[in-house]
């Protein structure tokens, strides 16, 4: 693909691509992943000190021999990290490629052959 | 030759080879600041682990798991967490509209000038404190090491000083990007090695190693206590022990998110592509080095014990006394030097990104701004920047001295991060009405909450017992009484900046949003690499 020139895009071209359609489903793509994702592992990240703080009880708890509820919590931070990071970069492809068509398009308007 | 200076020597060869390397291949500034923009996803991922694992999270965080039990471990978890914040929301935006550093995205629609210049201050503010907290436990940890050696505090402050200085100035971010690949795999295969031992020790049954964890007995106020190391509230007691865990857990997660050092790294890298999946590549070697920590931790408090941590060297050296007591004076050695290099990289990085933001924010865009700039300028003023901010940290911790707590000093660096850095940063990418009243108050709120919640709070202020040893810098009760200040000044540095939007209106941030967000998440016109 050949490098797009904005050096001459004028605020119109800017607004023109960010009203397009492509671009909308590209963001609306996008934030249907990222925002669960962030509530998610926000709600899961503040759990962790949060029960350590105020649930000791249940923190103390033994799981497994004596390996407790809040250290097993604790690892599961970063298996949940690994798991969101994974599955991101499995949604991405799908933003890449339509990032692709945008791309595409502006250098190639539908309406210019 | 004792092993220590062996393995020592050996960084410091291939280091400075490195430097050579790099400053031949070297042209301008954008090879100079961006290493060219051709660093590859894992090396990138690697040069990210390696400049944000410092000697906090390596000696701190073992001492204070080995000592303090599960409530370390909120260390280690906000740290990695982190990082899914920058994976989703930071690294593609930042690269993809930015150019060398942070202020790059802050100035995008604001006015330039006072926002780069703020914004070149909280960056400043933040390098300082965590600098100085990595020089102390430099020195610090050498005086211990080599107690006898003849090598002094001052003489390791120095020495850790000049080198980071020259990788910096002559290898510019190529050299550094090195420097932090090296030692993240030298930290990695050291904490492997290490847990294979710890786990060896109890013949790799699982169940005798958390077994032994589990009851832990020591000293504590001339009574013998036994704890279950697996369980929390060693460290956090009431009355505020639960609010400033998430005082932390907060400046942990913000203030990774808005550590200079960290993100300009994302500018080395060709592309958003690239700058994402290096996000992963780290991810995946920071959560396991900090697993394989807290397995350290928990092996240091049944192997050794508290007691004897407490008496040979404090909870810094939890780290190397297990390698002694495991694999003798060779592994012990290692493990110093390793945790040495591990220093050495973080504060490279460091240097790099002060000097970045002096040349670039500072001096290119703010001072020099309508001046005709010969091509070489900005790389030179980077390296006398350098060169000045080496010096400075050199004496702050010479002056400061062996005693000073690094661990305070890196936490008032992540605090800043988190109140001034973060929201102005996320603001700027994500909300089009944000603008450069917004953004001023946001850094300069953020910026003297953290800090002065911090000098009024119980590291600060306190009253020491009589005979004791003076701890506190001020002799009153403290007037904040957390220790972290997350969880009053990330609030306040978000609410300043939202409200110093909505009460003032600016046209020319707001129409050009389109422009910003188009280039965030289309990389059109992003900067390209270049030669390196």
């Amino acid at each position: 693909m050949h490098p797009i020139n904005t050096s001459k895009f004028e605020r119109e071209e800017w607004d023109r691509i960010a009203a397009s359609q492509q671009f909308k489903d590209l963001l609306s793509l996008k934030k249907m992943f990222i925002i669960p994702a962030l509530v998610f592992f926000s709600a899961y990240y503040f759990a962790l000190p949060i029960l350590i703080g105020h649930a000791p009880k249940l923190m103390s708890t033994r799981l497994l021999g004596t390996v407790t509820v809040g250290y097993v919590f604790a690892l599961s931070q970063f298996v949940m990290g690994w798991l969101i990071a994974w599955l991101y970069l499995k949604a991405s492809a799908r933003f890449d490629a339509l990032t692709k068509d945008i791309l595409r398009e502006i250098e190639h308007p539908p309406g210019e052959h | 030759m004792p092993v220590s200076l062996l393995v020592f020597m050996a960084f410091i060869a291939t280091t400075l080879g490195i430097t050579y390397w790099a400053a031949k291949r070297s042209r301008g500034a954008s090879s100079y600041f961006a290493a060219g923009r051709r660093i590859t996803a894992w090396q990138n991922g690697f040069a990210v682990a390696g400049d944000f694992m410092s000697a906090a999270s390596f000696l701190g965080v073992i001492g204070l798991m080995a000592v303090q039990g599960l409530d370390g471990v909120l260390y280690v978890v906000g740290g990695f967490v982190a990082f899914v914040t920058i994976l989703l929301l930071i690294a593609e935006p930042l690269r993809n509209v930015g150019k060398y550093t942070m202020a790059d995205v802050l100035a995008y629609r604001m006015q330039a000038k006072p926002v780069r210049a703020m914004a070149a201050i909280s960056t400043l503010a933040t390098i300082i404190f965590y600098m100085i907290a990595q020089m102390v436990g430099a020195g610090g940890l050498v005086a211990l090491l080599l107690a006898g050696s003849g090598i002094s505090y001052n003489m390791a402050v120095v020495g850790v000083g000049l080198l980071m200085m020259s990788y910096v100035i002559f290898g510019g971010m190529l050299a550094t990007t090195w420097v932090q690949i090296i030692k993240a795999v030298l930290l990695s295969t050291c904490t492997l090695a290490l847990t294979i031992l710890v786990l060896r020790h109890f013949n790799f049954h699982l169940g005798e190693f958390f077994s032994a964890a589990s009851q832990i007995t020591y000293h504590q106020d001339g009574h013998s206590v036994t704890r279950d190391f697996l369980q929390p509230g060693l460290r956090y007691k009431l009355p505020h022990g639960p609010l400033d865990l998430i005082s932390l857990s907060l400046a942990f997660i913000f203030g990774t998110a808005g550590l200079p050092h960290i993100l300009v790294k994302f500018y080395t890298v060709p592309d958003a592509q690239t700058a994402r999946k290096s996000v992963v590549w780290a991810m995946l070697l920071i959560g396991s080095f900090y697993i394989m920590s807290t397995v350290l931790g928990l092996g240091g408090a049944a192997i050794l014990g508290p007691d004897y941590i407490l008496a040979h060297g404090g909870t810094n050296m939890a780290g190397p006394l297990l390698a002694q007591a495991l694999g003798g004076d060779v592994l012990l050695a290692i493990v110093s030097a390793v945790a040495f290099a591990t220093i050495l990289a973080v504060v490279a990085g460091l240097t790099i990104a002060a000097s970045t933001s002096l040349a670039h924010d500072l001096w290119t865009n703010v001072i020099r701004r309508d001046v005709e700039r010969r091509s070489r300028e900005p790389v030179t003023v980077a390296q006398i920047a350098a060169f000045l901010v080496g010096v400075a940290s050199i004496v702050i911790a010479i002056l400061l001295g062996p005693a000073s707590n690094a661990v305070i000093l890196a936490s008032m660096g992540m605090a800043v991060a988190a109140s001034a850095n973060f929201p102005v940063l996320a603001l700027s990418i994500f909300w089009r009405r944000f603008n450069t009243t917004g953004a001023i108050m946001g850094l300069s709120v953020g910026l003297l909450s953290s800090v002065g919640l911090i000098l009024v709070g119980p590291n600060f202020m306190g009253i020491d017992a009589p005979g004791a040893a003076a701890r506190h810098l001020i002799q009153a009760a403290p007037l904040f009484p957390l220790e972290n200040p997350g969880i009053a000044s990330v609030p306040l540095g978000f609410l300043a900046a939202i409200l110093g939007a909505k009460l003032t209106h600016e046209p020319t941030p707001e129409a050009k949003f389109n422009e910003l967000i188009v280039r965030a998440n289309t990389g059109l016109a992003a900067e390209k690499p270049g030669a390196l």
